[in-house]
């Protein structure tokens, strides 16, 4: 495994697995129909966790669970102090939105901020019936009163530290370390 | 082409005002740009273009951000399509045209700017008839300014719009043959597209009437065609020029039936062309004299294609040049 220094893989490819497939069945078991169930990735690595996800409730329920990505950049709040970033994803609903229950998906919640941009953007798209909130790792440090409804694990980060997740798409490998806060992303 | 005010062209500022590209405050012409800064662009426009197919048809990017579209020359494609990518994006957009205004009472464009810029602006889109007025311009007044055509220099959203039209086409502008057809010395719309196009690999070629082809054009690497058949034999892209129709009295050709003989994109001569080439138009059309309707309307057009990437260009344009200042972006580096 190929790890920068100083880092410290908190959970390994494994571990990562089953903690989605735990967080699977807890989206699953809050409503046990989940005919109008969608999932929808933050760009970028929020969207391979919700497509594993979606295959993780496939094996548990038999049903195939609808994913889709959003990309945040444009509703972000902080554009008139970083400037533009140049190269934006794509935001794909598969479905229309209104009427669903929408779990949003995101690797790390931190600050919230994500998660505001994402709720906005959602807003401009439809009324879904309910929204949730799945995250791999829950790192505190809160700026909004935002809350998951559903977290992998929760990890202490000191100052000069951040969380880094991996997914096989974009990293090549799926896990979660602690890295400082320079470190690769 | 893109002139940058005093102090403004740290690399700090150039991150923040574009995203990195380092395109520094203004969109003057694409003569300054690299291949490199012009395909990001291009990139920056694909998921501009989804937003347009939303129901809600906004992001929230630019809001607070006030926006003039100066036009001092009449404009309706370029204006609309700037307005609807200004209000996309959220921005608050006012429309200054000569008629009507203070211009019009013979005020300088310097001083219309500055009164502007006392109202605090962000954003001018400027189109004027004279040649190096958005430049003139960028270099008077901090807010960023985008050029929308200025005389017979450049436009160069239309440039980049041509582009994207093209690569959604063939993927690539690598090797890509493109022949511009018509008024070639008098166009700003040709001026840009050659920028452009050669930057970014393509190959270009022009074709019209000898007093409409600038002298010495081959040193820029651009091929010339004397004959429209060529042009069809030779190109993946031809690309039909506007025919002024002022130029007829100005004494440049003999007659439009004449022109649209020698030089009109017709059904019958595209039907010959050895390989699918596509056309494109920056509008509006003289129907029956440089293109016929049969083309306009016909498999090979590209020309409604064209008018929806504009508003994706533009929205990439205007989100690229509005960034924030530079210590800001210092400071959101540290803070990230």
């Amino acid at each position: 495994m190929s790890v920068a220094s100083g880092a410290e893989v908190l959970l390994d490819r494994e571990q990562t697995d089953v903690t989605l497939r735990d967080l699977a069945r807890q989206i699953l078991e809050r409503e046990p129909e989940a005919g109008d169930l969608l999932l929808i990735g933050i760009r970028r690595r929020g969207v391979e966790l919700a497509e594993r996800l979606a295959a993780h409730m496939e094996k548990q329920s038999g049903a195939r669970i609808p994913t889709g990505s959003l990309d945040i950049t444009l509703y972000r709040d902080d554009f008139h102090q970083i400037g533009p970033k140049p190269v934006i994803g794509s935001t794909e609903l598969p479905v229309e939105i209104t009427g669903r229950r929408v779990v949003i998906v995101d690797d790390v919640l931190h600050t919230g901020r994500t998660i505001r941009a994402a709720l906005n953007e959602l807003a401009d798209f439809g009324r879904p019936r309910r929204v949730e909130l799945c995250v791999l790792v829950d790192r505190g440090g809160r700026e909004l009163p935002i809350q998951p409804d559903y977290v992998g694990r929760s990890f202490e980060v000191r100052v000069g530290e951040e969380i880094a997740v991996s997914v096989r798409g974009l990293d090549g490998e799926l896990l979660v370390r602690r890295v400082p806060v320079a470190g690769v992303r | 082409m893109s002139v940058s005010r005093e102090g403004s062209t740290s690399a700090a500022r150039a991150n923040g005002g574009s995203g990195g590209l380092g395109l520094g405050k203004d969109l003057t012409g694409l003569e300054s740009l690299t291949g490199a800064q012009i395909e990001a662009i291009l990139d920056t426009a694909e998921p501009f273009k989804e937003i347009s197919e939303r129901r809600i048809k906004k992001v929230p990017v630019l809001r607070g951000k006030t926006i003039v579209n100066l036009f001092f020359e009449p404009s309706t494609r370029t204006r609309i399509s700037f307005e609807f990518a200004e209000k996309r994006l959220s921005a608050d957009t006012v429309y200054i045209g000569a008629s009507g205004s203070s211009v019009q009472k013979g005020e300088s464009l310097v001083d219309t700017a500055r009164n502007l810029e006392a109202m605090r602006i962000d954003m001018v889109v400027i189109r004027h008839g004279s040649s190096g007025a958005a430049a003139f311009l960028a270099d008077r007044i901090p807010s960023n300014v985008v050029n929308a055509g200025d005389g017979q220099h450049e436009h160069p959203t239309q440039g980049l719009l041509d582009l994207l039209t093209i690569r959604d086409r063939f993927g690539s502008l690598v090797g890509r043959r493109v022949c511009i057809v018509g008024d070639i010395l008098h166009s700003r719309v040709a001026r840009s597209n050659i920028w452009g196009l050669l930057a970014c690999g393509a190959e270009v070629a022009v074709c019209g009437p000898k007093t409409l082809i600038p002298l010495g054009i081959e040193e820029l690497g651009v091929t010339v065609l004397s004959r429209v058949e060529e042009a069809i034999e030779w190109a993946d892209v031809l690309y039909v020029l506007r025919l002024q129709l002022e130029r007829m009295s100005a004494g440049f050709i003999p007659s439009l039936r004449e022109y649209n003989r020698v030089f009109g994109v017709s059904r019958a001569r595209l039907e010959r062309a050895p390989r699918e080439v596509v056309v494109l138009h920056p509008g509006p059309m003289n129907r029956g004299v440089e293109i016929d309707s049969d083309v306009a309307d016909g498999p090979w057009s590209l020309i409604l294609p064209q008018v929806t990437n504009g508003v994706a260009v533009r929205m990439a344009v205007l989100y690229l040049l509005a960034g924030g200042s530079p210590e800001l972006a210092e400071a959101a580096k540290e803070g990230a």
